[in-house]
């Protein structure tokens, strides 16, 4: 009796440690969400609706339009920044060197730094900034557009990780972060840009975003 | 008893000497770990923890010899920020670098670690020598 209680308690004990193991795995999803039900073929389906990143369109350093469309089906990591910033954006852009150069050659992975100073940061400035900064190719856009969309964007749609987890005030647009977006356009992650750690955390974040299954179409 | 006065003597002389010498190490730390700490919270965001710089952007602190000839510009880049061209390592850089708002003291602190830091080895830069320095600012 007593070994059994002792097998059971083993297996209990291990199963904990696994269930953890699997859910510290899969990443949380930000944002609202709202159920839908829906009648199909006679049953009723409940799906998850989640908050995702609107439509936008911008240009990117060579002068080109980027919109939404273009990050369809890719994993990428968004930010903010002005390149005249003197302050946290050096050691922002240090930091993103690393995811930089850890995924510039994986197709599916892209770089979005958005300025908050397009007035500025013309096509032009971004082109040599990126140039100085040593970023080549399309992984790593570097993008403008109005001012008002840009902060709508940041504070509506990106940092809705941010503002939910932390007491920052309003002005978090201008801390710092960086925000891991997924194929579906949902918020995955937020991190500081200016903490080596953490963006260590979101190198292998994006590891684990390339492990989940492609989303099945049901609309 | 000649003999004993005499390495008395000498004695003295040797732990003045000693003593002397830690005075100016004791001035060097001082100068060197407030200097750190100041570097971390002023200069390390763009120069980084190693002085590396950043690419073509921000220029790093490890050329050795332009820190040694210009060790006496060196005050007043710190307090006036810079604008237009700067080589080091024989690259050009040309952004521009925010003025800092310290005390001469502080710079001080700030110079002595970087003089000795990332390679360089230049000794003490004392309040008295940034004074000096920020009066030949151009």
């Amino acid at each position: 009796m007593r070994r059994l209680i002792l097998a059971i308690g083993v297996i209990v004990l291990w199963s904990a440690c696994k269930f953890n193991s699997n859910t510290s795995n899969a990443l949380p999803i930000y944002g609202n969400r709202q159920a839908v039900t829906r009648v199909i073929n006679g049953q009723t389906v409940t799906d998850t609706i989640y908050q995702t990143i609107p439509p936008f369109k911008m240009v990117n350093q060579y002068g080109d339009s980027i919109s939404d469309r273009n990050l369809d089906g890719k994993i990428y990591v968004a930010d903010f920044f002005f390149t005249s910033c003197p302050s946290i954006c050096p050691v922002m852009q240090r930091n993103m060197l690393n995811v930089y150069n850890a995924y510039k050659n994986t197709p599916d992975v892209k770089i979005l730094s958005y300025t908050i100073d397009p007035k500025y940061d013309s096509v032009k400035v971004l082109k040599k900034y990126a140039d100085k900064l040593g970023v080549s190719g399309n992984m790593w856009w570097f993008i403008q557009g109005k001012k008002d969309d840009t902060y709508r964007l940041a504070e509506k749609s990106y940092l809705v990780a941010v503002s939910r987890d932390t007491t920052v005030p309003g002005g978090y647009v201008h801390q710092g972060y960086f925000v891991l977006v997924d194929k579906q356009k949902r918020v995955r992650g937020s991190y500081d840009g200016t903490n080596p750690q953490q963006v260590g955390q979101l190198i292998d974040d994006i590891k684990t975003l390339k492990t989940e299954p492609a989303p099945v179409a049901n609309k | 008893m000649k003999f004993k006065v005499l390495v008395g003597i000498s004695l003295m002389m040797l732990i003045l000497v000693i003593s002397c010498q830690s005075d100016q190490s004791i001035e060097f730390a001082r100068y060197y770990s407030s200097g750190s700490l100041l570097y971390q919270s002023h200069c390390q965001n763009c120069h980084g923890a190693k002085g590396e710089g950043l690419n073509a952007l921000i220029p790093p602190l490890t050329d050795t010899v332009f820190i040694k000839n210009n060790i006496h510009m060196l005050a007043c880049l710190v307090k006036n920020g810079l604008r237009g061209k700067i080589t080091v390592h024989k690259r050009d850089f040309t952004e521009k670098m925010p003025p800092n708002d310290l005390a001469p003291i502080e710079i001080a602190n700030v110079l002595t670690y970087v003089a000795n830091s990332f390679g360089n080895k230049r000794g003490t830069i004392d309040v008295a020598r940034v004074g000096t320095d920020l009066n030949n600012c151009r």
